[in-house]
């Protein structure tokens, strides 16, 4: 329980200054760097306390993907060196106490939230159903994934479809200049448009000119 | 303190969307950063939902997790193609300079 304890605020702290880092620092590729480190900690925190699938889920996709994704588009748009100022800049100035009450506020709603399910203990007593399969976690989540949400699961997959085909639309631009294959219409030649057949009367030939 | 239970876990995902959400409101200069705050927010819901789903052992929440996952991948490769795009057509991604709405 010692060792659980260690491991869960390590990891929390990490996870809670670099999650600061990722607002306040001053370079952008560095919050996603930071953004990195706190995925990379939260999904330790997934693993610990029994979710190992979804911990591992989260480094591949967070860290194999959408970061990557963030730091390509970071270097490519080359804002790296608009410096990222919190306080120095009087227009943002006006924003900064109202964003600190409205989040204080959001935080001190959920510790309220909290502290009132700490009070309720007779939820804790259901079944559970996890312990009982005593299988793994990967195999109960799929066990209960591709049967029960099938649908849903289906669903999300369409999702990624769709965001996928909304990203390639948007960034895709055509240039002016550039000599490309048009496949439309090197797929409707036809013979007609290349090729005609010309009768030869003999000792005339014909005038290809025309 | 040395038992960690479910509230540990909840003030955890409590701390960090405040975090997400100070992040969005107080940067004024790079919008990829409010993205990245976006990011977190949903990883705070992350939280609550694994833990919730291992200290009240129902599975539900793990497979809403990974929807939630699913949802924030393609949030995210939508918004970068929003940036994208419009960089390319202004030359900027500062915040207060987007303004074109007059919001």
């Amino acid at each position: 329980m010692i060792a659980h304890s260690i491991f869960f605020y390590t990891f929390s702290i990490i996870a809670i200054v670099s999650a600061i880092m990722v607002t306040a620092s001053k370079n952008t590729v560095h919050s996603v760097f930071f953004l990195i480190l706190d995925f990379i900690s939260i999904s330790c925190l997934f693993i610990m306390i029994g979710a190992e699938f979804l911990g591992m889920i989260m480094l591949i996709v967070y860290v194999g993907a959408v970061a990557v994704l963030f730091l390509f588009v970071v270097m490519m748009l080359n804002v790296a060196q608009q410096k990222n100022q919190w306080f120095s800049s009087e227009e943002s100035s006006k924003h900064i106490p109202v964003g600190l009450i409205i989040s204080t506020l959001i935080f001190v709603e959920l510790i309220i939230v909290v502290g009132g399910w700490k009070y309720k203990p007779d939820l804790f007593d259901i079944n559970n159903s996890i312990e009982i399969n005593n299988v793994s976690n990967t195999h109960s989540l799929g066990q209960v994934l591709y049967t029960d949400y099938i649908h849903i699961f289906q669903i999300s997959g369409m999702i990624l479809l769709v965001a996928m085909i909304g990203a390639i639309v948007l960034t895709f631009r055509k240039r002016v200049g550039v000599k490309t294959q048009s496949y439309i219409k090197q797929i409707s030649r036809e013979r007609s448009d290349g090729v005609s057949v010309v009768k030869v009367e003999s000792n005339k030939g014909v005038k290809i000119d025309d | 303190m040395t038992e960690i239970g479910l509230g540990h876990y909840l003030t955890l995902g409590a701390i960090i969307f405040s975090i997400g959400i100070i992040g969005i409101f107080l940067n004024r200069k790079n919008i990829i950063v409010i993205l990245m705050s976006i990011e977190l927010i949903l990883l705070a819901v992350n939280i609550n939902l694994v833990s919730f789903s291992i200290f009240l052992g129902d599975l539900t929440g793990q497979v809403f997790t990974l929807f939630i996952l699913t949802v924030a991948a393609a949030e995210a490769a939508i918004g970068l193609a929003i940036i994208v795009v419009y960089y390319r057509n202004s030359g900027t991604i500062r915040v207060e300079h987007i303004d074109n709405l007059k919001g």
